[in-house]
This record gives C-alpha cells, sequence and structure tokens, in this order.
C-alpha cells in the first residue's frame, strides 16, 4: 500500500510558487548589489570632492560634537518642557473652539462667530509671527517680574497659533461622526449636550488622533522658534555654540537630538493611520 | 381600550416634496400596527417624525392627552417616553454592550451605575445576550446587534416602541433572532409601530396593518382582511408584488 502514496515534501510547491521564489530571490540579489555599488561610489568619491575637509571640519566635527553634546542635551529639556505644558493647554484650548464653532443655538451665536474669526486669523498668520509679537510684545508692555517671562508669553503664542489648526482638526472629526449616531443618542433622550460629550466627542477624538499625532512632531520642532525671543533651549544653544566655535557642528548635534525624538513618533503616527485604514477597509 | 398615540392629518415635506400627506392613525395601548408599503412611501419618516427627530409642518400628534407636535415643547423628555430602533442599528462603536444600555438610564433618568447595570443586565439575560454585556458591537453578529439596540431602547422603558424595518439590514439567517425578540414585545403587550418588509411577520404577529403610498395612509385592516381581501387598487398591485 506504502508504494501508492505520493512522496510530498514541504519543498514541492507549485509552478506559480517555485515562480513566485525565483522573482523574489531575483530581486533581492539586485537590491543588494545596487546598495553596495551606490555605498562603496559615496564612501569613495565624497571624501575625494574637493572641500570635503572643509565641510568634515565644519559640520561633522567630532570634538566639538562631543564637547557640546550634554550642553544641547539638557538645553533640550527645556524644549521638551514647554513641549509639555503647551499640548494639554491646546488640546483643551482648540476643543474649546471647535464645540463653539458647532454651537446651533441662537444666544451662543458671539461664540460661534468668534471661533469662526478665530481660526481663520490665527491659521492665517505665521505662527513666528505671533511669537515675536507676543513673545516680545506683552512682555515690552512692562510687566512685573514673574509676568514678562519669555516662556509664558512664548507658550501662549504657540497655544494660540497651534490651537487653531487643531481646532480645525476637532472639527472636523466632530463632523466625521455619522448624524444616525446623534440620531440614537437623542432618541433615547439624551441632550444635545450629553449627546456630543458622551456619542460624537469620544468617537471624534479617537478618529482623529492620527492627524493630531501630526501636529504633536510639528509642535515638538515649532518650540524651537522660541529661541527667538530669550529662553536658552536647545537652538539657542546650538547658536551659542556655533559663534563661540565659530562652526557648525552644534547645529548638527541639535539636529540628531530632534531627530531621536520625532522620528519614532513620525513612525508611531503612521502606523496609527495605517492601522485606521486597514479597519475601515476590513 | 385608551388611544396611546394619535396621529391627526400630519403632513412633512423635504424641501418642496411631500413624503407625509395628510396622515392621520390611532394606535391603542397595546396594539401593534405593521406600516407596509414600497421603498420611500414614507414608513420610516413617519417614525422619525412620530420621535420628534424631524419636525412635522402640519397636524397633530398626540401621546396619551399631550399634543407633543407642538413646536414650542421641549423634545427631550417626550423622546424618553417613546422608544426608536433603526434600521441600521446605531449601537455606539466607542462602548461596551453594557455601556450603550446604561448609557441612557444613568444621564437622562439619572440612575446610579449599580441600579443601571442591574437592571440592562436582565435585559440583556432575558433576550439571551448576557454574555456579550462586556463586547464591543463590532464583535458582534447583526442580528446580536439589533437585539442590544432594542434592549438599548427597552432600557428606557418607553411606552410606544417605534421600529423602522429593524431586519432589513440582516442576513436572512439573522432575521427569525430578531423577529422572536418583537413576538416576545408582544406578548408582553408593548404598544407597538413597526415598519416593515418582512410581510409574513406583519401578518402574524399585527393586530393591524397599513399601507402606505407616496406618504398617504391608503388602507388598514386586520391583516386577515388586508392581505387576504384588500379594498384597494393600490393595495393589491403592491401585495401581488411583493407576495
Amino acid at each position: 500500500m506504502t508504494a501508492f502514496q505520493p512522496t510530498i515534501t514541504p519543498l514541492q510547491l507549485t509552478r506559480r510558487q517555485r515562480h513566485d521564489r525565483r522573482l523574489k530571490r531575483r530581486s533581492l540579489v539586485v537590491s543588494c548589489i545596487s546598495v553596495l555599488l551606490v555605498a562603496l561610489i559615496l564612501v569613495l568619491l565624497v571624501p575625494k570632492a574637493p572641500g570635503w575637509e572643509a565641510v568634515k571640519s565644519s559640520f561633522f566635527n567630532w570634538d566639538i560634537l562631543v564637547k557640546t553634546f550634554p550642553k544641547l542635551l539638557s538645553a533640550f529639556v527645556v524644549d521638551l518642557k514647554i513641549f509639555f505644558w503647551s499640548a494639554p493647554l491646546i488640546f483643551i484650548l482648540s476643543l474649546a473652539i471647535a464645540l463653539a464653532r458647532n454651537t446651533r443655538r441662537p444666544a451662543l451665536f458671539p461664540l460661534r462667530l468668534f471661533g469662526a474669526v478665530y481660526t481663520d486669523v490665527l491659521r492665517g498668520v505665521p505662527v513666528i509671527l505671533l511669537v515675536y509679537l507676543i513673545g516680545f510684545g506683552i512682555p515690552g508692555l512692562g510687566l512685573p517680574r514673574p509676568y514678562n517671562s519669555p516662556y509664558i508669553w512664548g507658550t501662549v503664542a504657540l497655544v494660540l497659533g497651534y490651537s487653531a489648526y487643531v481646532a480645525e482638526v476637532f472639527r472636523a472629526g466632530i463632523e466625521s461622526v455619522h448624524s444616525s449616531q446623534s440620531a440614537a443618542a437623542r432618541s433615547l433622550g439624551l441632550s444635545e449636550s450629553d449627546t456630543m460629550r458622551y456619542v460624537v466627542l469620544p468617537q471624534a477624538i479617537r478618529r482623529q488622533v492620527p492627524a493630531l499625532m501630526n501636529f504633536v512632531i510639528a509642535l515638538l520642532k515649532d518650540v524651537a522658534l522660541l529661541s527667538f525671543i530669550g529662553p536658552i533651549e536647545i537652538l539657542r544653544q546650538a547658536n551659542v555654540y556655533k559663534s563661540l566655535m565659530a562652526n557648525f557642528t552644534p547645529y548638527v548635534g541639535a539636529a540628531i537630538i530632534f531627530l531621536c525624538v520625532t522620528i519614532p513618533v513620525t513612525r508611531y503616527a503612521d502606523y496609527l493611520l495605517a492601522r485606521q485604514r486597514n479597519e475601515r477597509t476590513t | 381600550m385608551s388611544v396611546k398615540l394619535k396621529l391627526k392629518s400630519v403632513s412633512k415635506s423635504f424641501s418642496g416634496t411631500t413624503v407625509i400627506d395628510n396622515f392621520s392613525l390611532d394606535v391603542a395601548t397595546g396594539e401593534m400596527v405593521c406600516l407596509i408599503g414600497a421603498s420611500g412611501s414614507g414608513k420610516s419618516t413617519l417614525l422619525r417624525c412620530i420621535n420628534l427627530l424631524e419636525p412635522i409642518d402640519n397636524g397633530e400628534i398626540w401621546l396619551d392627552d399631550f399634543d407633543i407636535a407642538e413646536p414650542s415643547l421641549d423634545p427631550d423628555p417626550i423622546r424618553r417616553r417613546i422608544g426608536l430602533v433603526f434600521q441600521s442599528f446605531n449601537l455606539f462603536p466607542h462602548l461596551t454592550v453594557m455601556d450603550n444600555v446604561t448609557l441612557a438610564p444613568r444621564k437622562v433618568l439619572g440612575k446610579g451605575k449599580l441600579q443601571a447595570q442591574a437592571q440592562a443586565m436582565e435585559l440583556l439575560e432575558r433576550f439571551g445576550l448576557s454574555d456579550k454585556a462586556r463586547a464591543y458591537p463590532d464583535h458582534l453578529s447583526g442580528g446580536q446587534q439589533q437585539r442590544v439596540a432594542i434592549v438599548r431602547t427597552l432600557a428606557m422603558q418607553p411606552e410606544l416602541l417605534l421600529l423602522d424595518e429593524i431586519t432589513s439590514a440582516l442576513d436572512p439567517e439573522l432575521v427569525g433572532e430578531v423577529l422572536d425578540v418583537v413576538r416576545a414585545l408582544k406578548a408582553s403587550r408593548m404598544t407597538m409601530l413597526l415598519a416593515t418588509h418582512e410581510m409574513a411577520f406583519a401578518r402574524e404577529v399585527a393586530d393591524r396593518v397599513c399601507f402606505l403610498d407616496e406618504g398617504r395612509l391608503i388602507e388598514t385592516a386586520p391583516p386577515s382582511a388586508l392581505f387576504t381581501a384588500p379594498q384597494e387598487q393600490r393595495t393589491r398591485e403592491f401585495l401581488s408584488r411583493v407576495l
């Protein structure tokens, strides 16, 4: 009996599988070779380029990098602090603006109008302009000691500028929740505000998490705008070193520090977006 | 028997198109009335109007001895007395079954969490859903979702239940379990107004069947009469197409 049994091994593949494997192997080999080739050319040719030595000592000076990096890192903590107290304020203010723009009650019309004007005006102005205007302007009014801090007014500028954008994200989220959800809530007797609070908003915010992540990344970088109005944060620290050492390596150091934070966050945002797309299609 | 719901010459149009046309109907307490008619005949709009989700243009809607169509009334306290179950379930996807069912009793009726949950559990058990209490809606079958949607409405202890083509979005093999729930509600003498395409079901459970065409009530009669001896030409045409 055993003689008639076909011998099936895992290696016995269909025509299609054999073909696909061959293609896959070939493309792997080709891409490896081309990467090696390009890397070789770069390593061999770039140092030979005229002026490479100048570029290297000006931008990629190892000694300067080692010397300045710890101070840059501790200055970056200032950026993180500003980020961490700005982000919740932006979340709250932008949510308030989005809700104000969404209101339909006539008594609240001024609020609705204010929300519309606010988002239009503040989205139409460069954030750096707000930072200058508020960060220099308001302390310049002659406020007493603790209240003229550029940390306070720089934060205010960031919060005002970012809230206009984030409010639009929330508003889009609210509008993306299908009207049948509010109909279901209202039919159960829930009031308009309870419907918003317990049914629409939770879904709207969840849906907009990937979009919000992009603003998290942008804010992380834009905290450096405050360097123009005083706080010794990472960009200003790098600037100080650049002037002191007549070398641009501290800027590269600062860039490396930013990338260490922003790349993982960006990847995470992309992952969230991809997951959301999958949820919608399946 | 007392009249629970009384529609008097209700009219409704959307941007010039008449959807409900001079519609009058009485529903007695404990009665089950089925609305039949082609898609677009106004069945769903009528139910949404009764629930005050759509304001009517003209006419009166009396619930017990109140005209609830009075535009100056606050609709929220009225809506909690009238349950509406939708064709597309409309469960809240971000909440568990239990939270879907207890949200309105807690926020609208002001019940405590434990009390609301105990009451919800009782209802879920009654309809064979107690093991799903902690599940999210997208992990349930369509039939289970619709049963949860019915339970969610019942948790408000409505005096009148409106069912809007509740089996139309379901796979055929899931229709039965939902209709069983309606049979059970009928047995408990719930006052119901049900828009449906399930003619056999309407024939089986309805106390009275209404045939709608172009927003008008063409004919109303007990199912035995309406299905076997329709009086109107349009009713006969409709029935010959669907039966």
